[in-house]
Order: C-alpha cells, then structure tokens, then sequence
C-alpha cells in the first residue's frame, strides 16, 4: 500500500492506453492522490448560481473530499471558502443552505468574517496584541479556493491557486452547457428542490465512465426497460391512445446496438466528452405545448430549431459532473472514499418555459436516478459487484480498449462510433495528467 | 354501507402484511386505476409533479416494478430483498361519505445480503369504498430522514 502516498507518478503509471490497474479503483491511497491532485489541480463544479440568490445566501458542498461553502458576497459576486474556522477548524456552516447574513460567525469562539472570508472580528482582540496574529494564515481570514469561475450560472472552482485557465481547462465542451442553458427562452436556468442523494459503495469512477457506456442499457437494464416494453405490448392499447409516460422516459434504454452506434460520441481534451452526437434516448419526446412559440419568439425560428435539434445525452464533465442538456440535469459523482460515492442529482427549471418541462426532468430523475429508482437499482448492483470484484486477485487489470485506435490522441477533439470507450480513455488521460500536473509543473521550473 | 373505524385499521394492517409476505398481486388489486403512490423528497413537500419526488408512480409502474422483482434478469433481486413494517394503530383523519382519510406511523425494515436498514415513515392513505370493498385511492409515505443520501431502497413501504 506505501508504493503510491506521496507518489502521484506512480498513480499516473496504472494507466495504459488500453487498461487501466485495479488499484485507480480500489486503493485508498490513490484515492487519496486523487483528490490532492486530480481535483485540485481541474476545474470542478461547487452548485447552480440560484441555489444562492441573494446576498449572503450560502450552499455548502464538498470538492472532493474538502468542505467548501458557495456564499453570495455581493450582486453579482460568488466566492467559494473552505468551510472551516481559520482559528480551531470548526466547519462555520453545517446546514446545506441559509443565509448568513452580512458576515459568517463561527459557533465555537465568535470569530466574524465577511461574506469574502476576510477577518471581520474577533472578540477580546487585545489578547493577540503584540503575538503578529496578522502575519499568520489564521489573522487573515477563512481561507478562499485558488480560482472561481460563474459561467452561465454554474459555478466552478480549481483549488489550486495556480493551474490550467477555466477556457483552456473546457474549451468547446462547454456546448454542452451553453445548450442547457439557451434551451430557456430567457437564457436562465433555476434549481429546483433539493437533489436526489444516492449512496454507492463504489469508486467514483465507475459511475462517471457508466455515463458514456453505450453497451450497458439492453442488458443491465432489461430488467426494468424490458419488463416495461413487455408490459406496455401486454396492455394492447388502441392505436393513438396516450403512452403511460413511464414508456417515453424507460423505454429507449432497450434500443438496440445498431441506435447506440449511430448516436455517436464526441470527445474533447481534458476528459471531457458526451454521447449523442447525432440522435440519443432524449430525441423523441412529446412537444410540449407554447414552447417552440416561446424559444421562436426569442431566439428566432432558425436559432431555436438549432438549439432544439441538439439531443446530446450525456455530456461528462471531468472530473465528476454529467449533464443533460435537452432535460436540464447535472448529476454530481462526490467521491467520499475509494469504495464509497455519494450521488446527487439536480434538476433545473428553464425560465421562461412551459412548466411541462419541468414535470417531464422531475419524472425522469425519479424514473431514472433515485434510490428508489428500478434504473438506479440495476445500475448500482452493477458498480457494487464490479467493486466487489476487483478485490480478485486472479487478474489485476480492466479492459477499456472498444474500438480503441491506434495512436489515439486525446488533444484533439473526435466524433466515433457511439459504443466506442474512447471517453473511458480519455478520463483516464486526463485522470494520469492531472495527477502529475503540478509534477510536470515543478520540474519545467527546476 | 358504512365503514367503521376498525374496519379501516384492518385495511391497513393488511395493506402492510400483503407487501411484507409479497402477495403483490392481491396488493395491486387493492389500487384504484388512477391511483398515485407519492414519496416526496423533501421535507413537507407540496408538488409531486414539478418537483424531484423518490415515488409518484401510477399504476403502470407500480405494475413494472412489481414485475421487475421477479424478473429472470433482475440482478439486484438475486438473492431477493425482504421487507418488514411495523406499524402503530393508523389514525383516522377525514371521512367524508365513502372517501376516508389515514394516517398511520410505522417502522420499515428492508433487507438483502449482508444489509438492512431502517426507515421511520408516516404514511397517509386515501382510501375509497367502491362496490362495498376499500380500495386504495392515493397513498403519500414521508421518511423521516428524507434528506439523507439513501442506498437502494426496492420493495415498497
């Protein structure tokens, strides 16, 4: 277990171009350079913009495993702080959201800080006089994030102070979110409720790569889309009789190979990539009245067919977020252990719209990603037997290399096949890079 | 024909014996076809529709999921889960003619492999008398714990 602490590089080493080692899923200590490195050194989503509309409005949330609290500082100005005390370390907000009002007060000594982090005040301040408290981490204040980006409404942060640009970073991926995001007449999106929590005892990973695995919905998922294709045939309904809706949202997870080939997938540099190129499971849904009106009305006819004409699936954000933009869901994958996952699944509200659609992405997420979803169940019982049996010692290795080319080169962006595990690799590129970025950065400097 | 308020806690009692023996199809039966099984997903939350719930299911999913249990290639049922309500003596908070109001507290314990957890729930049945026999017309179950990141939960409280 020693060969990785301290070791990135040896981390980085578990990835080849058509495997990756057992220990990327399994070992604590990779688990824990993970979040040292490979979430420190990526930009990685914190929370939605109106889940803290006003100001002193705080979200309290994790980056991988460290506690940050999104708070609005002023109008237009969102910060994000380690949610810890500079003096004894207690977390300042327990509860996910409030308002905190002009400043923060930690419950344990009273010390003040403004909605910025910076040291407001502390009581019986004499008792620092002379001690050079302001020369000290701890005189300055609840210590901020290295970078913070609002892009769209969505909020990003990179924990390192130094590193790779929020553009560079993303670069054309970020279609993906600027498509969610246009599908509102308005171009705003709002948080609705709280989200789904799901509890896995698995890697992380599993469920970011399960995100773009094509090859998976016919057969893990027969079990629920298959019984209810089966059952909608048994019911015999008239021809033109309304579908349960459980048949428009479960149904296409029993589309054959051939519909998941000819979806395609994209991917870009960074990890980042998405299914759906061409069609996906979101393609043929009900209009819904007055919306095409309202996206035509303030887009214009031509702009509003191109932004509706998109039906990308899943697009993966690296590290752990996915989106669906044509159902306005983000769905974040909060690595808490090497074996252990909590996911939370939000939904979004496009302002301006019919409230039909809102209805249709709350029962999605029901249907699809709650724990007391049959989906989820199917989903979860496969990610939990992998984990278990990784720890089978017979073979060390896990395949990722469908339709894997030779000399693939992941600085660039490409459209295949969609039952391709190019995305796989591709995270794993970006997992190996980001693990040795500040390496690689220490010794171009020496 | 009137419906005392025993004949109402029985309903319950063996709504709950049903699920915890499996007899899914006598519990099916009990539904009225436009009957709804809501499980918000947040504390007193008012809108099944335009917000997330953990359940608001019609009869057709309750029918897939039902079927899905004992499905050929339902890998999460292998082995099955097992379930257990324990429940306290329902309240009866409306009548009104042949529509009746319940409100009944009870533990839940679901169980599979080498797992078991507990959820502490209230759930609230609409309940109509249609051709002499109760029947199910809406059923809400709040957990207590709603805002808890969850593992699988299967069967049905």
């Amino acid at each position: 277990m020693e060969r990785y602490a301290g070791n990135p590089s040896a981390a980085a080493a578990l990835v080849e171009p058509n495997q990756v080692h057992r220990d990327v899923y399994i070992n604590q200590d990779v688990y824990k350079l993970e979040m040292q490195h490979v979430f420190a050194n990526t930009w990685v989503f914190v929370g939605h913009e109106s889940q803290t509309p006003a100001k002193g409005d705080y979200f309290a949330t994790q980056i991988g495993d460290q506690p940050v609290i999104q708070v609005r500082h002023k109008a237009d100005d969102i910060h994000v702080l380690y949610n810890r005390c500079p003096h004894k370390g207690t977390k300042i907000v327990i509860d996910r959201q409030g308002n905190t009002g002009k400043f923060f007060r930690c419950p344990y000594h009273a010390w003040s800080f403004k909605t910025d982090g910076c040291l407001l005040a502390i009581p019986l301040k004499k008792g620092y006089e002379g001690t050079d408290l302001e020369k000290t981490a701890s005189g300055k204040g609840m210590k901020a994030v290295g970078a913070v980006k609002n892009y769209r409404g969505f909020i990003f942060a990179r924990l390192a102070e130094e590193g790779i640009s929020f553009e560079a970073f993303f670069g054309d991926s970020l279609s993906s979110l600027d498509n969610m995001v246009d599908r509102s007449p308005e171009g705003r999106l709002e948080v609705v409720g709280p989200p789904l929590r799901y509890m896995h005892h698995c890697n992380w990973k599993m469920l970011v790569e399960n995100q773009t695995d094509t090859c998976h919905p016919m057969v893990a998922h027969e079990s629920s889309a298959g019984t209810a294709v089966k059952l909608y045939e048994e019911l015999d309904l008239p021809e033109g009789a309304p579908k349960p809706p459980a048949m428009e949202i479960i149904a296409p997870f029993m589309s054959p190979y051939e519909f998941f080939e000819g979806m395609g997938i994209r991917t870009w540099p960074n990890g980042h990539g998405h299914t759906g190129v061409n069609h996906s499971i979101h393609s043929n849904y009900t209009a819904i009245e007055g919306y095409f009106e309202a996206m035509t009305a303030a887009y214009g006819e031509e702009k509003a067919k191109a932004i509706l004409d998109e039906n990308r699936h899943n697009t993966v954000y690296f590290p752990n977020i996915m989106v669906k933009g044509p159902i306005q869901q983000l769905r974040v994958f909060i690595p808490l252990a090497a074996d252990k996952t909590v996911v939370e699944s939000y939904i979004y509200r496009l302002v301006g719209a019919p409230d039909e659609l809102t209805a249709r992405t709350a029962m999605y997420n029901r249907m699809i990603n709650a724990p007391t979803s049959i989906v989820g169940h199917d989903d979860l019982e496969m990610y939990e037997r992998a984990q278990e049996g990784l720890q089978s010692d017979g073979m060390e290795w896990v395949n990722i290399q469908r339709l894997l080319e030779e000399g693939e080169d992941f600085t660039e962006e490409a459209v295949n096949n969609g039952t391709t595990e190019r995305q796989m690799r591709n995270q794993f590129n970006a997992w190996a890079k980001f693990m040795t970025y500040d390496v690689a950065a220490q010794e171009a400097a020496e | 024909m009137s419906v005392s308020k025993d004949q109402l806690i029985d309903f319950i009692y063996e709504e709950a014996r049903m699920l915890d023996e499996g007899r899914y199809t006598e519990w099916l039966a009990l539904w009225l076809a436009d009957g709804q099984y809501w499980m918000p997903l947040d504390y007193k939350q008012s809108d099944p529709i335009n917000e997330t719930s953990l359940l608001y299911e019609d009869m057709f999913m309750l029918k897939l999921r039902v079927e899905r249990l004992n499905g050929a290639r339902t890998f999460s049922q292998k082995p099955k889960s097992r379930c257990h309500h324990v429940i306290q003596r329902p309240f009866v908070d409306e009548r009104d003619g042949d529509r009746f109001v319940t409100n009944t507290s009870m533990h839940y314990v679901e169980t599979r492999l080498d797992e078991q957890q507990l959820l502490a729930l209230t759930a609230r049945h609409e309940l109509a008398l249609v051709d002499g026999k109760l029947r199910i017309a809406n059923k809400r179950v709040d957990i207590l714990n709603c805002d808890a990141a969850f593992r699988n939960i299967q069967l049905l409280p």
